[in-house]
């Protein structure tokens, strides 16, 4: 089989306005507050249209959190944006106590995830937002990997009643997905089938983990891939048969090693399944600035890490 | 026809006997923000100056009472029950296992309880998005949010007071119960606030300050803050910490201290409930 060769598409942030400005012309009852980075998570995309529904309200996230809490309280679906590190580390209590602990109808976008957004360095990099997220009781945690999965679980998120978080990208991603992709929380998709081993991951990471696994196949060993999309609630049926029909599991994430995608596929195998399980991801430690390519290589995360955790793995089992 | 002042002060006194009680029956509470707090839930649930309905308690068009300090829950437990929204027993099992009367707000547990409070700050946020909730629906509900004096050190506070200043919320009502204590000690002492009503006027909002145990002067403060429509008013309402207990007032070891058997039979008394 040959190399993939996936069509880039929008950032996931840009498909995020987008399919929030859709939901805008559906329900009046969708808002969006924005602090002050309303050009960079694409809420403006809501907010040009929708002026009289669109709260940007300047740089105060806890603010934020808390105005949302309130919105949702009194009938409101509200979707607040903010860089992903700044929106999870300073709202995280305001998120606890006026989102997750009354189960509130709240819609968290942590734009800029990961390492990817490069040159602006650790302050803005968001590693450890999906661990945050997940100790939130009740939240749905979310890392769509294109344009056509954010699109989707946008809706879903305005469809499902309860605190939602997704983490947008901001570097263009390629587009692995169909448009009318079946989309669920909770629901691994399965972009290729293989037999030897099975390789877990989201966001940017699915589409290099779908080269790792040509490269694995051109190899002779045959991957199957799932885009994990969903940490929470993590799809415990599809990494159950993962375990038992390939027997071996690479997780790639950008995040951090504690708390992320690793950490909930490990959670849910131990409970079921074992199997081994290698990781790639930022490891304990933080990133710098720099070009994104040159950063997800020096940190290890592209698809020659997958290959390279894959052949580790086969080892193990 | 609303109850005479006189009526009214006898309801602050029931409250405060409710307070006491509960805390002491738990052992564990805040006795005296709760008890400085007594006049101003009392205008706001028997003065008629909330519109509400005990028996829907999600009613759309109830006005939003947010209590920001949530340490102070006792005194709107006693307010709560004595309203109907829960039966008067139930407040004696405040901070038991499989009780409603957590020992700080929890919004769905409790009926009326409108926020999840108790870590400081986060109330005015809270209330200012049902503020813009009712502007976006054309409703006329109000919202009030309780503060403490010591809380006002929380720097989302004064995101929360600039954003409703900006955006001229004039349904929204914050009420700072000025007891001059926090737990560690007086407010001034360790990061004075002063001048608080210039802080909250330099934000664009009404201020009205009035002593805080003056139930008249207190319902006057809230009705001309609903006159107000240029924009949000803040009641700065100066009370005595600990009030209507001797031995608890402004003496700061109250902050968090339940009454033992002996200073409860005193306090009892001197609030005409032995």
């Amino acid at each position: 089989m040959t190399a993939p060769s996936f069509p880039m598409g929008k950032a996931t942030r840009e498909a995020y306005g987008d399919a929030l400005a859709e939901l805008g012309r559906a329900n009046r009852d969708v808002v969006a507050i924005d602090a002050d980075l309303a050009k960079s998570t694409f809420s403006w995309t809501f907010g040009k249209e929708f002026p009289e529904r669109f709260f940007n309200i300047g740089i105060q996230e806890a603010n934020m959190v808390g105005i949302a809490s309130g919105l949702a309280s009194s009938g409101k679906i509200p979707f607040i944006s903010s860089f992903a590190a700044f929106v999870l580390c300073k709202g995280f209590d305001q998120l606890r106590m006026g989102a997750a602990y009354p189960r509130l109808n709240v819609k968290v976008a942590g734009s800029h995830g990961g390492i990817s957004i490069g040159e602006d360095g650790v302050s803005q990099q968001s590693v450890e937002d999906v661990a945050l997220a997940c100790a939130l009781p009740g939240f749905i945690v979310c890392i769509p990997s294109d344009e056509h999965t954010m699109r989707a679980a946008v809706h879903a998120a305005a469809a499902h009643q309860g605190p939602v978080y997704l983490r947008l990208g901001r570097p263009k991603a390629p587009v692995v997905h169909a448009p009318d992709v079946r989309f669920a929380f909770g629901r691994a998709i399965q972009l290729r089938d293989g037999k030897d081993l099975t390789i877990v991951a989201n966001g940017l990471l699915v589409a290099q983990a779908m080269l790792a696994a040509a490269a694995l196949a051109a190899k002779g060993v045959e991957a199957r891939v799932l885009d994990m999309h969903t940490v929470k609630p993590v799809d415990a049926d599809a990494l159950a048969r993962a375990a038992k029909e390939t027997r071996a599991l690479v997780v790639a994430e950008e995040h951090m090693h504690a708390g992320g995608l690793g950490a909930a596929v490990a959670q849910a195998l131990a409970a079921g399944t074992p199997a081994p399980v290698e990781s790639v991801d930022l490891g304990d430690r933080y990133a710098e600035s720099g070009k994104p390519d040159d950063l997800m290589k020096k940190y290890g995360m592209l698809a020659a890490n997958i290959v390279a955790a894959a052949e580790r793995v086969l080892k193990r089992k | 026809m609303s109850p005479s002042t006189a009526e009214l002060e006898s309801i602050a006194r029931r409250l405060r006997l409710h307070s006491i009680r509960m805390i002491a029956a738990a052992n564990s509470g805040h006795p005296g923000g709760s008890l400085s707090a007594a006049e101003l839930v009392t205008a706001l649930y028997f003065g008629g100056v909330l519109r509400h309905d005990p028996k829907r308690p999600d009613w759309p068009d109830r006005d939003r009472f947010i209590l920001s300090k949530g340490h102070g829950v006792p005194v709107l437990y006693a307010a709560l029950a004595e309203r109907g929204y829960f039966p008067v027993g139930e407040l004696m099992s405040l901070r038991q296992v499989d009780s409603r009367m957590q020992g700080h707000p929890v919004q769905g547990v409790t009926p009326g309880i409108e926020a999840s409070t108790g870590s400081l700050g986060q109330g005015l946020s809270i209330g200012i998005g049902h503020a813009l909730a009712a502007r976006l629906d054309g409703k006329d509900f109000r919202t009030y949010v309780l503060m403490g004096d010591g809380e006002c050190q929380e720097g989302q506070v004064w995101e929360a007071v600039m954003t409703a200043g900006n955006y001229e919320l004039n349904t929204l009502t914050a009420i700072v119960d000025s007891n001059r204590f926090q737990l560690d000690g007086a407010v001034e002492d360790i990061n004075s606030l002063e001048p608080l009503g210039g802080k909250f006027a330099s934000f664009k909002w009404h201020v009205i300050e009035v002593d805080g145990h003056d139930v008249a002067a207190v319902l006057a403060a809230l009705h001309q803050a609903k006159g107000h429509a240029a924009g949000p008013t803040c009641i700065i309402a100066h009370t005595v910490k600990g009030k209507g207990v001797t031995f608890m007032e402004n003496n700061n070891e109250f902050h968090g201290k339940a009454p033992n058997a002996e200073q409860l039979q005193v306090a009892l008394s001197q609030l005409g409930g032995a």
